[in-house]
């Protein structure tokens, strides 16, 4: 049971980093992904059908991810709309474009073979999820590995300044625009790599599996930012999977132990929006806690913007 | 190495409101040199420094930086050859980034190339950098910048404009929020800066005694306009009083205000 609940929290670890990318690197609050994950199940699960090698497969649901994330981000910097209505937008397309992919049908089983979970239990012969845990856990790993060496680089730097002060982004003399749309791009590549994973792991691609992942995403960030603090990236980044494992734990003892308090597997939905209230909730606090403690005024200040961005998010 | 000629901006255009900030100002400024801009409230200082540096768009008229009109350039391309101070110390600096990364990406302009940002001999460059400052943040680079005090982040705020040596500082009251002793402190490593590194700059400040001691040329406006540009000898011969004096004359009453301009 443990070993599931790592795989669930991994293969949608990925799904949370794009997610923190979005609305905590870049102050972007943007619902893309609702619709860049079930795309990136659907391009997965259809190369994968088609025959296509295991890793271009998931390259692909990474590079379609990408395109739905850029697409949010052009119509943001072009049109001036919000960014929010920017990815409702881009998710509502979405829908239609993953219908096509996915050849008119709402479901695409992987009967047929599915070389990206054989990879997973092969690699510890004969432990079963436990095989595909470890599988997960270096395929995060190396995402991590990636994002913590790019958020090293000028770029990296100056997409985390874009969502703390524009002005000295553009101070510079770099394109905020582009910055930002790289970055929402990103986002959405992450989300299209989780989902062509989460195709794999379930067995199937779904046209429904994007519903609710923004506010999942959201949750895991949060509960990760519950754990412990840390201004380091490298270290946001890794809290970020870990709160989404602990998240499909919450989620996990609320689908097995729920019938106890009369709650079945349609109330997680509800959990989950209430652990994101409770998580800004628990945020406010600690922020007053401090401050009436008579903390150094700064310090007060640097947890007040947290409560906000967190106010922000929601 | 600054030329503005006939610059006019707009506020509100097409609207019952529509005002001009600027009307038809121009304005000489040769390289390395150090001009302070006075002037009351509304009399389009702050608005002449967004105009040259593109946070504003131009109505009529042309800003050549560094030989070349820019008047039609985006704010993020002129900032490759234009360094800022604004008034707020939170404007300049990113809060929830450490100082070393605020330096860091302060320290090239340009587009963000996927290099590393902080490479060992670049750390070396900004803690000299930042141990000049005089204020120990050297000891400080892994700190947010929230956790610094006003006057340690203006100061921070400063180096990150004057670093690169841009061909134009502009100085919007830069000192205003801050305490007596921090504006000191700003004020001389503005001076420090401007003159070691011989760059051209503008000083908006309210401060006539500060416009009259620091810098090699004084220019006062009002409406929109240049209404007295001092430089060399009449500059050094002037006083508060005589400031205070053309206010009066070019307002054409008494400047109800004496006190504030005073003090």
């Amino acid at each position: 049971m443990i070993e599931a609940v790592l795989v669930e929290g991994l293969v949608y670890g990925i799904l949370a980093l794009g997610v923190f990318i979005s609305f905590r690197v870049l102050d972007f609050p943007d619902l893309t992904a609702e619709g860049a994950f079930p795309l990136g199940a659907a391009v997965g699960a259809a190369l994968v059908s088609s025959g296509a090698h295991p890793v271009v497969a998931m390259l692909g649901a990474l590079a379609a991810g990408g395109l739905a994330g850029a697409a949010t981000g052009a119509i943001y910097a072009a049109l001036r709309v919000p960014s929010l209505l920017a990815g409702i937008v881009v998710m509502t397309g979405l829908w239609s474009v993953n219908l096509r992919v996915m050849g008119g049908k709402a479901n695409i089983p992987l009967i047929a073979g599915n070389p990206v979970m054989d990879a997973a239990y092969a690699l510890l012969p004969g432990a079963g999820d436990w095989s595909a845990a470890l599988f997960f856990a270096l395929a995060a790993a190396a995402v991590l590995g990636i994002l913590a060496l790019f958020f090293s680089t000028e770029a990296g730097i100056a997409m985390g300044a874009l969502g703390d002060n524009e002005a000295v982004v553009v101070a510079a003399g770099s394109d905020p625009r582009l910055l930002r749309t790289s970055g929402v791009a990103l986002s959405g590549a992450l989300c299209g790599l989780s989902g062509g994973l989460a195709a794999s792991y379930q067995g199937f691609a779904d046209v429904n599996f994007g519903s609710g992942v923004v506010a999942a995403g959201l949750a895991s960030v949060m509960v990760g930012e519950f754990l412990f603090r840390s201004n380091r990236i490298g270290l946001q980044l890794v809290r970020v999977v870990i709160g989404s494992i602990a998240f499909r734990a919450i989620m996990f003892a609320g689908r097995r132990y729920g019938y106890i308090v009369g709650m079945g597997p349609n109330d997680l939905r509800l959990v989950t929006a209430l652990l994101v209230v409770g998580a800004v909730a628990a945020g406010r606090l600690k922020a007053k806690r401090d401050a009436k403690r008579g903390l150094a005024s700064a310090a007060a200040r640097s947890s007040g913007a947290e409560a906000r961005s967190k106010g922000g998010a929601l | 190495m600054i030329r503005i000629e006939g610059l006019t901006v707009v506020f509100n255009p097409g609207t019952a409101d529509e005002r001009a900030a600027i009307d038809g100002l121009s304005l000489d400024v040769p390289k390395g040199q150090w001009i302070s801009v006075i002037g009351s409230n509304g009399a389009g200082k702050t608005t002449l420094l967004n105009a040259i540096a593109g946070s504003v768009p131009v109505a009529a008229g042309s800003v050549f930086l560094d030989g070349l009109d820019r008047s039609g350039e985006p704010e993020h391309r002129r900032a490759r050859i234009v360094g800022r101070v604004r008034q707020d110390p939170t404007a300049g600096t990113a809060p929830d980034m450490t100082v070393m990364d605020n330096l860091a990406l302060a320290s090239r302009k340009g587009p963000r190339r996927l290099l590393p940002a902080k490479p060992a001999a670049l750390r070396r460059r900004l803690l000299e950098r930042l141990a000049e400052l005089g204020m120990g943040l050297e000891d400080r680079t892994g700190e947010n910048v929230a956790r610094l005090s006003g006057g340690q982040r203006q100061a921070l705020a400063l180096l990150m404009a004057a670093m690169t040596e841009p061909a134009v500082l502009l100085l919007d009251e830069h000192t205003a929020a801050l305490d007596p002793r921090n504006a000191d402190i700003v004020m001389d490593l503005t001076r420090r800066f401007v003159r070691d590194l011989g760059l051209t700059a503008l000083m908006v400040t309210h401060d006539m005694r500060r416009a009259l001691a620091d810098g090699d040329r004084l220019v006062m406006m009002h409406e929109g306009g240049i209404v007295a540009d001092l430089a060399g000898r009449e500059k050094a011969g002037s006083s508060v009083e005589r400031l205070v004096g053309l206010f009066r004359e070019v307002r054409g009453e008494d400047y109800a205000e004496d006190r504030d301009l005073l003090s």
